[in-house]
């Protein structure tokens, strides 16, 4: 999906003071169409999967509505408690490393000029702009067997045997990394973007260094935009599976993995709505440490 | 805030070695960005199948494409679905954000939470919501099931783009309109739609890459004989590498950059 854009404030000025019922029929005759679509066809079917996640495999893969606990309790079999874990472990270090990367990019962007701002900015935005799956695919040529790295290593006499690259942790993590990196980039620059340039001209004024300064104004200033790219990238990571399908190998199952294959080759929808459900409350959780981490920032 | 606003010149926090040393790091970052689908695109005039040494240069796989009769069907069902759904979600995004500043704040807290949920929640999660609904409702999986998938993801980017262009919007100018004498009807389309004509615009153009561009949710929604681009490269991708997918990529990325380039050169030449 797309970047989130920042939320926009509402204009306290734009709230109409009383609502006449003539201007709100009319309002009510303009939202309802899209209201309800995204009723029906976003809150209804969530709330299926909720319903789900409590009923029973039927026969033939179908849902028979038998009410139980079993496909909670089942995903605490270390199997699936594994893959959790895999799942975290995998969204928690492509975050971490898109900051690492990220960071540095967003912060020389703010410092360049302003020609070389827009320009800068577009070359992050562009490869972001192309369908995932093919910078997916194009990381297959540079990891497989026969690819460009083992190639050029053994060309080069620095290994006799070709690498395993590609069907490993490895490889999806540098694809979760490629595919994310511009939403990490995006909303830091903004945050640094906001920063009042005269705290880092008291600061320098003061007799700051530049690395002082960065440490002690600039990196706590911009941590609500590291703060919404982390949410950008930790949950759409959590619940990816074409990129780890692609990249990974048997051992590389991902918790979107283990939801697709619930509701196709293994049929079991309810166990998959379970897992689904799972991974809401694990998202609402990122959520809220977020709203935290901007709070703490705002007082 | 007022002093972001003002064209000064960077202020120069850095020494000039660790300045240098940041651009390299910088340069090696766009590398790792650039890196990947420049091989592609390379690889894509290269004469041999499998190897990955240079053995010449061939427009052969792009020939190929042309006679792809697939390829090309895919290419059509994905052009008509984004084109449907890029109509219905601008409509509907546009009307539900117009109605909303006719509305108290419980309704306008309610249709927040609309538009969040499916922004919020990952895709695939979306997609196998989907897919559970549309069997329990009975709708046949295809083109209008994906159709409607599609509306729904991207109703709520077209709201909230309109929404920013809208962003302190003097409702006061409704009023004035009404009172002298103007119908809703009239008030909607003289006074909010100009205002809003570019922020519709633009929320039109992005529903429209996000369905030409998405995978995840229309994999969930779609049925036999709906195979949309992405569905198709997807298949391709998973088969293995062939340079048939290298020069449709490169096709792709070429359109991309032409589109992304082209509208910023534009916007620059207008602003």
């Amino acid at each position: 999906m797309a970047i989130i854009p920042e939320l926009p404030r509402r204009h306290k000025g734009a709230e109409p003071i009383s609502v006449p019922k003539s201007r709100q029929r009319f309002g009510l005759f303009l939202l309802g169409p899209g209201a309800l679509w995204l009723l029906v066809f976003g809150i209804v079917p969530l709330g299926l999967i909720v319903v789900y996640s409590f009923a029973t495999r039927g026969e033939y893969g179908g849902v028979a509505l038998k009410w139980t606990w079993e496909n909670f309790a089942r995903l605490a079999d270390p199997l699936y408690v594994a893959i959790f874990r895999r799942s975290l472990l995998m969204a928690g270090a492509t975050t971490i490393l898109c900051i690492v990367m990220g960071y540095p990019i967003a912060y020389a962007i703010s410092t360049a000029g302003p020609h070389w701002k827009n320009r800068l900015l577009m070359l992050v935005i562009i490869p972001f702009w192309t369908n995932f799956l093919i910078r997916t695919y194009a990381w297959i040529i540079i990891l497989r067997t026969e690819g460009l790295i083992n190639s050029l290593l053994l060309s080069l006499g620095i290994i006799t045997e070709p690498l395993t690259l590609l069907y490993t942790s490895g490889a999806v993590l540098v694809g979760f990394v490629y595919n994310w990196l511009p939403y990490m980039i995006l909303p830091i620059y903004a945050s640094l973007e906001k920063i009042d340039r005269s705290y880092i001209e008291a600061a320098m004024d003061l007799g700051g260094k530049g690395r002082v300064v960065l440490q002690k104004v600039i990196l706590p200033l911009s941590i609500p935009g590291i703060a919404a790219g982390s949410v950008l990238v930790f949950i759409p990571a959590l619940a990816m599976f074409a990129i780890p399908d692609v990249l990974g190998g048997a051992r590389t199952m991902m918790i979107g993995n283990l939801i697709k294959n619930q509701f196709t080759s293994a049929r079991n929808w309810p166990f998959g709505s379970a897992a689904s459900v799972v991974l809401i409350g694990l998202m609402l959780l990122a959520l809220f440490i977020y709203k935290r981490l901007a709070q703490n920032e705002r007082s | 805030m007022n002093a972001a606003k003002l064209p000064i010149r960077p202020i120069e926090t850095h020494t000039t070695k660790s300045r240098r040393f940041m651009w390299a790091y910088v340069a090696l970052v766009y590398l790792f960005l650039y890196l990947p689908i420049i091989v592609l695109a390379i690889y894509s005039f290269n004469t041999s199948r499998f190897n990955v040494n240079w053995e010449g240069f061939t427009l052969d796989w792009y020939a190929r494409l042309g006679q792809n009769s697939k390829i090309l069907a895919a290419a059509k069902t994905s052009l008509s679905i984004a084109a449907v759904s890029t109509l219905l979600s601008t409509i509907l995004g546009t009307a539900l954000v117009f109605g909303v500043y006719r509305n108290t704040p419980r309704i306008r807290s309610f249709v927040d939470v609309l538009i969040y949920v499916p922004m919020i929640v990952p895709e695939t999660v979306m997609g196998i919501a989907l897919l559970a609904f549309f069997a329990a409702a009975g709708i046949d999986l295809g083109t209008i099931s994906i159709i409607i998938a599609h509306v729904m993801f991207s109703t709520p980017f077209v709201a909230l783009v309109v929404q920013a262009r809208l962003d302190g919007f003097e409702y006061s100018l409704v009023e004035a309109a009404l009172d002298l004498g103007a119908t809703h009807w009239i008030a909607m389309t003289k006074v909010m739609l100009p205002l809003a004509a570019p922020g519709i615009f633009a929320g039109a153009l992005l529903a429209f890459t996000l369905s030409l561009d998405d995978f995840i949710i229309t994999f969930f929604t779609a049925g036999p004989g709906s195979t949309t681009l992405p569905l198709y490269i997807y298949s391709m991708v998973k088969f293995g590498v062939s340079p048939e997918i290298n020069a449709l990529s490169t096709i792709i990325l070429a359109i991309t950059i032409t589109l992304v380039v082209g509208s910023e050169f534009l916007r620059r030449k207008r602003g």
